[in-house]
């Protein structure tokens, strides 16, 4: 093992209650009474009118994550990239990259532009088919798998262009998500049976209480394209979640972050891996990068310079290299 | 865009932040109807709509001055209109949900129609209807009309099978193809079909056979020597049909299933990572569409009794498209009202002489109503590209009780303007954190 689960959860502890209030002193515009202001909107819902439950934190968590399997299986590879390259004509986008994300760890990529790491989320979650090596996940070889398999397998990613269904409700993207572990088809749903309405309880359920998990519950009936950027981005996180991965990978969700922002979503990934999830995450922010994440997997323009703890990554001199830039004779 | 406010306290979040769209606009007539109909309880929708469906049902019988038509007897235009209605819901699965844009949707509609041909007219050698055949004279059209929809839904499997994997331009080139071949097929296959004779004496139901009717009500040239003729009672058959496939098209949109197409319609490759098998919603929503087409054809079939190839010109599929255009793409009433317009105006303008003040020659406007129909879509694409009654499709069997409750809040919130106890948002914001 390579963290300190204890350390982490006192870390969110301690951290919690304290950033909420220092947030809100900070972006205090009006107080909390500044929603008495609100001009007619039909949109914000009161989430527990639609589930008294929800008010209760714990319980939105044991919705969010019912199976906590990693409490036995922690430490052990979930998923393995094994010599994988990618190639687009000539260029070179993965060059012969190798290593493991072991279950229940946060693993930071990072890399300067143009370095692969979206290339490497794209080998992993099948929308490229990698030019040699293979991807495997949970014991299963990635290879010929349909993308939409890929994620019923358990990996689950959000995009570094935020890729909402614009049209759709808060609520609904999520709900789809759900859906990647429903199964009611055209038959189902025109004779309207228990199963299908057994799923459609639990798209409800579960996606208010994933919407609350990250923050934006009451956001659940507006449009996603209506909603501003971070909250979208907080969308994108809830709608990967409801399809119940085993591997989440985010691709920098903090883009686009003011630090107050920042911390907010580290301590959010936090919680997400402290409820049974392991996460793959790709960031710019060092600060956020260092402060979250458990092993770091460093790329070069395809190529794999170092993989090691945060403080052992912070003085990798390759490393420091690639993001400074030295001259050629001592880099080499 | 984002504020300091987005993503840490959701209070301010919402007092900082100006709604980007929504909210406080100009609101247009059909989000007006919109927002009213929502407000609605169920069953103040059904004591709304029933009755709304009867005067539609009635509109013929009673036939109003200035709204009937001159030139073509109203009833006709009407079942004519209920037909179109449901081609309309059918092609609004696949294009208007789905997002695939289907130019041959004639095709299915043709498939329906020949499909009840050749089995019931005498013209066709394989006419069942006569002796030796399996099909009673009596009840032939209403037998073979469920196997109309099923060979029209098994033929969009077939098409959809190859082609669902193309996308965009190519899929809209592909399925002009289809709607062209059936066409041609029709034309050039003069054993089976009598190519540009047509089949005729097709089958129709027998209802009401009496005396002064000794056809039924369904005939050609039936009338009760008022205002009820054969083309009134295709118009309620088709009335009928209309709210039995709104209802299964409904339960499909408030499920898995349309969340799925309207996914895909939005954004395919992220709806299929997010574990959406894309290409089998996009088949379903193939087949669903062409069984509805199939149906339609198949009340065309009957009411004409005539199936002749040049009935199934491309040139349908357009006014199709224009009709769920001109509603509102995936919305089933819209794409109605559409359907309305479509055929009702040319209708109406047809042997017409004088229009409010104006003299006019109505004949040529008909004439002309591809022109006018391109360019009501031109202007509607400039200033209402989503259509005249845009109503968001409910995409989950439940999503009225959250729609409830955020109606439930906002009374909360004016009995309790400082709504800092609000159990929901500490939750959330700790949750959060
Ligand atoms: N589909 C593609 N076709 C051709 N080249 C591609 C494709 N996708 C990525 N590349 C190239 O592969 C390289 C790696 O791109 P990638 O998006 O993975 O970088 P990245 O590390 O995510 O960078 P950033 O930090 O800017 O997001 C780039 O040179 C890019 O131009
Ligand atoms: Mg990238």
């Amino acid at each position: 093992m390579t963290y300190d689960r204890e350390m982490r959860e006192e870390g969110l502890d301690s951290n919690a209650p304290g950033l909420t209030g220092d947030d809100d002193e900070a972006n205090s515009g009006p107080a909390p009474s500044g929603y008495g202001q609100i001009p007619d909107e039909p949109v914000d819902v009161d989430v527990t009118a639609v589930d008294p439950s929800l008010a209760d934190p714990e319980h939105v968590a044991e919705v969010v994550a019912p199976q906590r399997e990693i409490r036995t299986a922690e430490g052990a590879p979930l998923m393995r990239m094994e010599h994988v390259t990618m190639k687009f004509g000539g260029l070179v986008a993965l060059d012969d990259v190798s290593f493991d994300i072991k279950r229940g760890e946060i693993l930071g990529l990072i890399g300067p532009n143009g370095a692969g790491k979206t290339t490497c989320f794209n080998t992993m979650t099948g929308v490229y088919r990698p030019t040699e090596g293979q991807v495997v996940f949970d014991g299963r070889v990635l290879g010929k798998l349909k993308r939409n398999e890929i994620t019923r397998a358990g990996i689950a990613r959000t995009f570094q262009n935020i890729r909402l269904f614009n049209e759709m409700t808060a609520l609904e993207n999520v709900a789809v998500g759900t859906d990647a572990r429903h199964k009611t088809s055209v038959p189902g749903a025109l004779f309207r049976t228990t199963r299908h309405r057994d799923e459609e309880r639990d798209a409800i359920d579960r996606g208010m209480a994933l919407l609350e998990f990250v923050g934006i519950g009451e956001r659940a009936t507006e449009k996603a394209k209506n909603l501003p950027y971070g909250d979208q981005r907080r969308l994108e996180i809830a709608r990967a979640l409801a399809t119940e991965p085993k591997l989440l990978c985010l691709d920098e969700p903090a883009a686009g972050f003011n630090p107050a922002e920042k911390s907010a979503l580290m301590d959010l990934i936090r919680k997400i891996r402290d409820d049974g999830y392991t996460v793959l995450l790709i960031e710019h922010d060092m600060r956020l990068v260092m402060g979250v994440t458990d092993r770091i997997v460093v790329l070069e323009f395809g190529r794999m310079i170092a993989e090691g703890l945060p403080d052992e990554i912070r003085d990798n001199e390759q490393v420091i290299a690639a993001y400074l830039g030295v001259p050629d004779d001592e880099s080499a | 865009m984002s504020t300091p406010a987005a993503a840490s306290g959701k209070p301010q979040a919402r007092a900082d932040q100006p709604k980007p769209a929504g909210g406080k606009e100009k609101i247009a007539i059909g989000d007006r109807f919109r927002l009213w109909w929502n407000s609605l309880s169920r069953p103040t929708q059904w004591a709304v709509g029933v009755p709304f469906i009867i005067l539609l049902a009635l509109l013929p019988v009673v036939r109003p001055p200035g709204i009937s038509t001159v030139g073509t007897d109203f009833g006709g235009v009407m079942a004519q209109f209920g037909m179109i209605a449901l081609i309309a819901i059918g092609l609004n699965v696949v294009v208007g949900q789905t997002g695939l844009l289907d130019l041959g949707y004639v095709g299915f509609y043709a498939v329906g129609a020949y499909t009840v041909g050749l089995l019931t007219s005498p013209d066709s050698p394989w006419n069942q209807t006569g002796d030796g055949g399996w099909l009673s004279a009596k009840w032939a059209w209403l037998a073979v009309l469920p196997i109309a929809v099923a060979i029209t839904a098994i033929s969009g499997l077939i098409l959809g099978t190859p082609t669902l994997r193309l996308r965009g331009d190519y899929l809209a080139i592909v399925t002009l193809g289809f709607g062209e071949i059936v066409r041609l097929l029709a034309d050039n296959l003069d054993t089976l079909t009598r190519g540009g004779q047509g089949l005729s004496q097709v089958a129709y139901p027998r209802l009401g056979e009496s005396d002064t009717a000794m056809n039924g009500v369904f005939a050609a040239g039936y009338s009760n020597g008022g205002n009820i003729n054969n083309g009134v009672w295709w118009f309620w058959l088709s009335l009928l049909l209309i709210v039995l496939v709104l209802l299964g098209v409904g339960n499909l949109e408030r499920s898995r299933v349309g969340r799925s197409w309207v996914a895909i319609r939005e954004d395919e490759d992220a709806a299929e990572i997010m574990g959406v098998p894309t290409f089998r919603f996009k088949l379903w929503a193939f087949v669903i569409g062409a069984g509805i087409g199939g149906l339609s054809g198949a009340l065309y079939a009957g009411q004409v009794q005539f199936v002749v190839p040049t009935n199934f010109n491309v040139i349908n599929s357009m006014l199709f498209l224009c009709a769920v255009v001109l509603g509102g793409q995936g919305n089933k009433l819209g794409v109605i009202l559409g359907a309305f317009i479509v055929v009702y105006l040319p209708n109406y303008f047809l042997g017409r002489t004088e229009f409010l003040w104006w003299n006019i020659n109505g004949n040529a406007i008909a004439d002309y109503k591809y022109l006018f129909f391109g360019l009501a879509l031109i202007v509607l694409m400039i200033f209402r590209p989503q259509g005249l009654i845009p109503v968001r499709q409910k995409l989950m069997t439940y999503g009225r009780q959250i729609w409830l409750a955020a109606r439930g809040k906002r009374t909360k919130f004016d009995d309790n303007p400082a709504g800092s106890d609000k159990p929901g948002s500490t939750a959330a914001a700790e949750v959060s954190r």
